[in-house]
């Protein structure tokens, strides 16, 4: 069974999100990248799975969309543990271009990891549209996942409960919290390993851009809080009233 | 001249990070508290290769430079200098001493357990009477033949009970005064060892610490490390990098404050805005963090020319002198930062000041890094 894990390069979780000027474009300036934590814990359940005895799990290849500096991203899944790396050389520049790209790359595998979405855009896209690119199944929502002979076992969260599948490979499994428990830090050795496991560069398909992003904002800066004394009743109402209009 | 750190130097700094900032966070003050070993947190440390981490790969170690250690022990001190210190001596004084100037079998049988961290090493070299001025060793290894007998007393032992390999500095021939001191690796379950009470320390409470006695113990000649007499070299070119591991150490205690009182800053409000809006808090947040920037250049520059096979001795006498110097302001002022919350426990500002306080005490006081600072100047 050969296991293909895709890796979101986005900004740590603790950036300060500013924009450009026009507000057409996030700034990058002095950010770090990581893994997107979605799938960084897609990834440590293909590891978990990997080392079970009698998975038959044979590879795990991790696959992004970007440029030569998200190569560390990728770099760092190969020290996790991950045995080869993908990475489609241009720009994510939306979802269905990301999913395009990604279908180069992602034909042979008995299992894909997506991550529910990614943290930045949050546009929680690419793995259902690869599958549908594929041509192959996808389970989405999925917080449990176990291999069962040729079969995908899984556990999804549904409202008020849980659920369980059989799926039969190859399949698409969209996770989120709870498919693994702690993202794995990755230790020297694997470091040192992943100076020399295979990360293949390819170039990019042809595939139109449908979506262009025209402004960002940021949320509304929280107001200040009004503090009424107890004698000021009527001036709390009147405030609850006319300035925050919820009476 | 670059500045740029490599993938992989920022992997390990990252790496550290995570272990620190989500594992060893958890119960650092609870150690402190009752003076626990973190026994579980080494264990993961050896696991991730943090025990042996400049170690070549064929001795079972992690292979990587002394820049990306300086960067590991500095993220894993922000939160607990304890398990730094474990980290600090198994690499930097035990591992390197092996690797460097031990032979082919010492480095089979002693160093690869300890560069895998399957065991811990300790450095036994301070006397009661002999810290600063360690040319007085008491500690005797006479020569019976196939083995030295070793009678007297170490001090202020680092991992004295949790390690299994003790590198020891003792006198074999007195009349030789420093040029007869020699190096010899010691197990710490011979016969003739016996350990003092674990010492109360006023910080890194959750090392052990304890004066190690040893009587009539009888170590086989084998375990010399070098010729007799190479004992002061050796110990003295050890702790050249010694001191990159403590001055990384302080580096983080300080670093770790300064990222405390500066999130504090922004949070605590007083006079109708945060305080970091106040110049005398903003005023304080700079230099502490120049200080920090500067502290951890000369660690790294140390680094550095031990990576390009450079004499560092003095730049990492330098950096210790000036990172453990600022340690103890920056978590001094973190702690003024703080106020009241500074002092209790739980804003861990205080363990950090308390811990501050020994980087300018072991490995070389303060005073001594002078020494060798300054009879270079001079000579």
């Amino acid at each position: 069974m050969k296991i293909l894990v895709l890796i979101g390069n986005v900004p740590d979780t603790t950036t300060k999100i500013k924009f450009n000027a026009d507000k057409t474009m996030f700034d990058a300036t002095g950010v770090q990248w990581i893994i997107n934590p979605w799938d960084e814990l897609a990834l440590t359940r293909a590891m978990e799975l990997k080392e079970t005895a009698g998975s038959g799990i044979e590879t795990i290849t991790v696959a992004n969309v970007g440029h030569q500096e998200t190569e560390a991203t990728l770099r760092k899944a190969l020290a996790i543990g991950a045995d080869k790396a993908i990475r489609v050389d241009a720009d994510a520049k939306d979802a269905f271009y990301v999913a395009s790209q990604l279908a180069l790359v992602s034909q042979g595998y008995d299992l894909i990891f997506a991550g529910v979405e990614a943290s930045d855009y949050n546009g929680a896209a690419v793995g259902g549209m690869l599958a549908e690119l594929l041509g192959i199944q996808s389970v989405s929502s999925v917080s449990g996942l176990q291999i069962d002979g040729g079969l995908v076992k899984i556990t999804r969260e549904i409202e008020g409960g849980s659920q369980a599948l059989s799926v039969a490979a190859p399949v698409m499994a969209i996770v989120q919290k709870g498919i693994a428990k702690e993202p794995r830090i990755p230790a020297m050795r694997g470091i040192m390993m992943a100076r020399s496991k295979p990360l293949e560069v390819v170039q990019p398909s042809e595939t139109e851009i449908r979506m262009s992003f025209e402004a960002f904002d940021l949320p509304p800066a929280k107001a200040a809080c009004k503090k009424f004394t107890e004698e000021q009743a009527k001036e709390l109402i009147h405030a609850l009233r006319e300035e925050a209009k919820v009476l | 001249m670059n500045f740029e750190f490599s993938e992989e130097q920022l992997m390990i700094q990252q790496a550290a990070r995570d272990y620190a900032q989500r594992e060893l966070i958890k119960d650092v003050i609870e150690r402190d508290n009752h003076a626990i070993f973190p026994t579980q947190h080494v264990k993961a440390l050896a696991e991730l290769g943090f025990m042996g981490m400049m170690v070549s790969p064929d001795y079972d170690g992690g292979g990587m430079d002394a820049i990306s250690y300086v960067l590991a022990v500095e993220e894993l001190s922000k939160v607990d200098a304890s398990a730094s210190v474990i980290v600090s001596v198994n690499n930097s004084l035990v591992c390197y001493g092996l690797e460097k100037y031990g032979n082919e079998a010492q480095k089979q049988k002693y160093l690869r357990p300890l560069a895998s961290g399957n065991k811990i090493g300790a450095f036994l070299l301070s006397e009661p009477e002999a810290g600063s001025d360690a040319t007085s060793q008491r500690t005797t290894a006479e020569d019976k033949g196939d083995y030295y007998l070793v009678n007297g007393t170490k001090n202020w032992i680092t991992n004295a009970n949790s390690a299994s390999t003790y590198i020891l500095i003792a006198q074999t021939n007195p009349s030789k005064k420093h040029k007869g001191i020699t190096a010899l690796i010691v197990e710490k379950d011979s016969p003739g060892i016996t350990l003092g009470p674990h010492e109360d320390k006023m910080g890194m409470r959750s090392s052990d610490t304890h004066s190690v006695m040893f009587n009539d113990v009888k170590v086989p000649k084998v375990n010399r490390i070098g010729e007799e007499g190479f004992g002061f070299t050796f110990a003295m070119k050890v702790l050249e990098g010694g001191r990159i591991g403590i001055a990384s150490q302080a580096v983080g205690l300080a670093s770790g404050a300064l990222e405390r009182a500066t999130a504090y800053a922004k949070e605590r409000k007083a006079f109708g805005t945060v305080i970091a809006n106040h110049q005398a808090i903003a005023f304080k947040l700079a230099d502490m963090a120049v200080k920090v920037e500067n502290a951890r250049n000369l660690c790294l520059k140390a680094a550095w020319l031990k990576d390009q096979g450079k004499p560092y001795g003095i730049a990492s006498a330098m950096a210790k002198v000036y990172a453990a110097d600022i340690a103890m302001e920056v978590t001094t002022e973190a702690v003024q930062i703080h106020g009241g919350y500074g002092y209790v426990k739980e804003y861990h500002v205080e363990r950090l000041m308390r811990e501050a306080k020994l980087t300018q005490i072991y490995e070389g006081t303060s005073e001594v890094q002078k020494i060798i600072i300054s009879r270079d100047l001079i000579k």
